[in-house]
């Protein structure tokens, strides 16, 4: 049993750090073929990570990256491809902005009220994908991607200032929002300020958890991804889990914007952040769309994002902080490399093992009863 | 000697997968080589195909020593391999997937066109060029393998196993084309557990045993239960039912069920309408808009403690059937009953919490989750049913589910390390053992056992029979669809033919004969079979179905 076990860590951890050293290295050569240190740029980035405004960065950034990750993970659990968790974080974010500047009701249902507009919108936007999925059989893959395209007109639309939108300076904002929607943060000084929304994106974290390995439903939900076919014949109906997913998937991925929405910005302007959404599918490939590994990877992808600008200003050579993004698009292509390949290694390993373990046990067995017959 | 094979000997970390094994094969012979699941005849056959190296042992071929890095060199020496499961372009043609890697043999036009229907017509395999893949049934697929392993220039061909898919019309004919091809010259590795066959087929017979040769026969020598004995070491089990356990109460009662073909994936060989005529003799020629009816007016009723064998040439309806039955598929008309309650709307996780379990056809796609642990694997199709769930199913009883898996794999013998391997790591048998025991467990009152000891080994085949017969005791209606006419005969109480969507005839297990059922599943006979004299009464397969009695008299 315990060998098992150990085994299971072995394969989980393998794929990641095969990836990261896969990608390290790439990287390295990349910085060789410019002329440049392969390994300065290395010890920049984590000089870096040493300052705690830097720190404070990182897990903000963390938790956005989190939320929109799980998002993406809900999906891939069930082998859906939610790619557009980008534009329904972005839209649920402006939708949340605008009420939260019309809307005001005491925080401790201002919050709450919040939250539900952004997962409502966020899951309404994922919804038309599923339903049209579910009905007619396009593919999400191609859906999501429209949809991001048509949120971005439908922003661009609903932030003009006939509409709800309010020119400021040669921004475009929709309001600052009513203070009692602000996301208490925690002040860590000079540092700077952790957001408050941190803690309900680790909460997002345990509850993915609880429902993806402790209910009926999650178990249907990721018999349904393993097996299409088995599901089916186990009693799984498999439409309505579809669109139960993207529901699901479309809501988390509505909370992704509010950490910044509800504890920075208060408004949702032309320089809210975009994109989230893809990185968050990096992330929940490199986590596995394991809870704990997608922090993991969150941090690692917030720590590129938030060390490399450094880069830009180091002395006496100054590197691109485009490094960091190269590193990321390697990592992403070493994941899906190394995990398939140590997930037919560990499959074949285990095949082994048991047969190994299964023919001692039968020589045993056999010996034991020749002894008997003599 | 055109193969010859001595002292091969490989270690897997912990295992000796093969051990000394000897096996030489003549030019112009067909050689068996049968044995248990397990017993290592696939490491040797990979060996041999260069797909894995032996650690002890040579390989000569033609009296030439060789070793293989990978397939190709066993290609290039002449070796090719049909394997079980065909490996076959659906959306191609013939002609595109014989040269599919092989475009520098003949180019990929006409040349390899000529080509093919040269060889074809050279050892009678009947094969069209130009037919789609798709519309071709599993004797055609499996003579496009042969082809295209031919195609290659092989003088050696291994087939494993490739009867298992085969009807009994469709064997001998296989069994011709091998004929043909010893003829020419060619030596032919068939791999079987079908002891039968084998003694019909065979010039010599190699039996292996826990990864070691235990002995060659010679057909003429020997008989199936010698050989059966020198493979598992000891008793052969049959799968005859004692005494009948057949009650009145109506179990399952279904009425005028009929399904018409929907988008025509899940179709294979009986979709073959119109301007695409299905190539090759086997195939069936379904009568032009008939064919839109997967199942066409199929009325039976099964009681407590009956089994209700189903037989038939596959993809004639019995997929169907069974997914009406589980509700994968809904009934165009018709009505299902299950003890008097209308269920032909129920979805399908309703009618398996209300006892309707489920053996499928094909364990891997529609009964394991292959990358999850056994334990879980346990919980699937019964996630809302204790003692996999609690709290009105809503939550996982992931204790519960796992000291009762545990219980599973010491009452059915499966045989495995612990209940946290994958089921991909266990073996068919084992598997399959896994999946009766799951459904066993819930009690069902209605079982549908399709195939269920396909691909098993002999041990596990009595211990799958034993708890169906078991549980028929107590009470259980069984529906049984299996390519075994054996186990069909001995296991059922009542038997029926479907043919082209239809129940077609109804026989008596006690009497009749595989022969005279495997006629009837070619629809040559028809209505109710008699033994010794085939009763024709061919002109009205609609009508005796409908006049064949609802119940069997027992």
């Amino acid at each position: 049993m315990k060998k098992f076990d150990k085994e299971r860590v072995l394969l989980a951890v393998a794929g990641p750090v095969i990836a990261l050293v896969a990608a390290v290295v790439l990287t390295s050569f990349v910085l060789l073929a410019s002329g440049k240190s392969p390994i300065e740029p290395y010890t920049l980035m984590f000089e870096q990570a040493g300052f705690a405004d830097v720190q404070v960065l990182i897990i903000n950034q963390a938790g956005v990256y989190y939320l929109a990750a799980l998002a993406v993970a809900v999906g891939f659990r069930m082998n859906l491809f939610n790619i557009g968790v980008d534009g329904q974080y972005r839209l649920a974010a402006m939708m949340t902005a605008v009420v939260g500047a019309h809307v005001s009701l005491p925080a401790a249902l201002q919050i709450p009220f919040l939250m539900l507009i952004a997962v409502l919108t966020g899951a309404f936007w994922a919804g038309i994908a599923g339903v049209l999925k579910v009905t007619r059989g396009v593919s999400e893959v191609v859906a999501t991607i429209m949809l991001n395209a048509i949120a971005t007109s439908l922003i661009g639309y609903l932030t003009l200032t006939e509409v709800w939108g309010q020119p400021l300076g040669n921004n475009q904002t929709t309001g600052v929002m009513k203070e009692s929607g602000w996301f208490p943060g925690f002040d860590m000084g000079d540092a700077g300020e952790i957001y408050g929304f941190t803690l309900i994106a680790v909460l997002a974290g345990i509850l993915y958890w609880l429902v993806l390995n402790r209910t009926r439903f999650g178990f249907d939900l990721r018999a349904t991804g393993a097996s299409e076919t088995a599901a089916a014949a186990s009693g799984v109906d498999a439409k309505r889990m579809v669109l139960t997913a993207m529901l699901i998937s479309g809501g988390m991925a509505g909370l992704a914007g509010l950490p910044i929405l509800l504890g920075d910005a208060h408004t949702y302007s032309l320089s809210f952040p975009t994109g989230l959404g893809f990185t968050g599918i990096t992330i929940a490939l490199l986590g596995r769309n394991n809870p704990v590994g997608i922090a993991f990877a969150a941090l690692l992808v917030a720590f590129l994002d938030k060390a490399s600008p450094a880069l830009d200003y180091a002395t006496p050579v100054a590197y691109d902080k485009e490094i960091a993004v190269i590193m990321q698009g390697l990592i992403v292509i070493a994941v899906v490399v190394s995990y398939e390949a140590v997930r037919v290694w560990g499959l074949r390993r285990q095949q082994r093992r048991v047969g190994a373990e299964l023919a001692a046990a039968a020589a045993n067995d056999n010996s034991k009863k020749e002894v008997a017959a003599r | 000697m055109s193969v010859e094979l001595a002292g091969i000997t490989k270690r897997f970390p912990g295992v000796v997968a093969n051990h000394d094994i000897h096996l030489s094969v003549g030019k112009g012979t067909v050689h068996a080589l049968v044995g248990e699941n397990g017993a290592g005849k696939s490491t040797l056959m990979k060996i041999l195909y260069g797909m894995q190296k032996p650690d002890e042992g040579t390989i000569a071929v033609d009296g030439e020593q060789v070793t293989f890095a990978s397939p190709a060199d066993a290609i290039a020496r002449g070796i090719g391999m049909v394997h079980q499961h065909f490996m076959l372009a659906d959306y191609l043609t013939v002609l595109e997937n014989v040269v599919l890697g092989s475009e520098k043999l003949y180019g990929i036009g006409n040349g390899a066109r000529e080509k093919i229907k040269e060889i074809s017509a050279r050892y009678g395999l009947g094969v069209r060029p130009d037919a789609l893949v798709e519309d071709l049934g599993v004797a055609d697929r499996q003579r496009v393998e042969i082809l295209k392993v031919l195609y290659r220039g092989a003088r050696i061909l291994i087939l494993d196993e490739p009867t298992a898919v085969l009807v009994p019309q469709e064997v001998d004919a296989l069994f011709d084309n091998l004929r043909e091809l010893k003829a020419e010259g060619l030596s032919v590795i068939f791999i079987s557990h079908k002891l039968g066959e084998v003694l019909s087929v065979a010039d010599e017979i190699t039996v292996i045993r826990r990864g070691t040769t235990v002995g060659t026969a010679v057909p003429a020598e020997t008989t199936s239960r010698q050989l059966a004995e020198m493979m598992v070491g000891s008793e052969l089990p049959t799968p005859e039912t004692a005494e009948s356990t057949v009650t009145d109460k109506p179990v399952i009662q279904v009425e005028g069920l009929t399904v018409y073909a929907a988008g025509g994936a899940s179709l294979g060989e009986t979709g073959t309408v119109g301007d695409t005529p299905a190539a090759g003799s086997l195939a069936l020629d379904a009568a032009g808009g008939d064919a839109k009816r997967v199942l066409d007016d199929v009325t039976f009723t099964i009681h407590a403690g009956e089994v209700m064998g189903i037989a038939g040439v596959e993809g004639n309806g019995q997929t169907e059937l069974v997914d009406a039955l589980i509700g994968l598929k809904n009934a165009d008309s018709g009505a299902i009953r299950f003890i008097g309650e209308e269920i032909t709307s129920w979805p399908t996780r309703r009618r398996r919490e209300q006892g309707v379990g489920y053996i499928p056809e094909d364990r891997h796609r529609h009964g394991l989750l292959l990358e999850a642990p056994l334990w879980e694997n346990r919980i699937l199709g019964h996630v809302t049913e204790k003692p996999n769930s609690k709290g009105k199913g809503r939550w996982l009883d992931i204790k519960g589910a796992q000291a009762d898996t545990r219980r599973i794999v010491e009452e059915y013998d499966v045989r495995t390390p612990g209940i946290d391997v994958t089921a991909a790591s266990l073996s068919g048998g084992n598997q399959q053992k896994l999946i009766v025991g799951r459904e066993m467990s819930h009690k069902p009152r209605f079982l549908i056992a399709a195939h269920p000891t396909r691909g098993v080994d002999v041990g596990a085949q009595a211990a799958i029979w034993d708890q169906i017969r078991e549980a028929r005791r107590e009470g259980l209606a069984v529906l049984l669809i299996s390519a075994d006419l054996d186990e069909l005969i001995g296991l059922s109480d009542t038997l029926r033919v479907i043919y082209n969507g239809r129940l077609v005839a109804d026989a008596d297990p006690a009497t009749i004969t595989p022969e005279e059922l495997g006629s009837a599943m070619t629809g040559a006979a028809s209505g109710h079979l008699e033994h010794v004299e085939h009763e024709e009464q061919s002109s009205q397969v609609a009508e005796a179905a409908e006049a064949a009695p609802e119940d069997e008299a027992r």
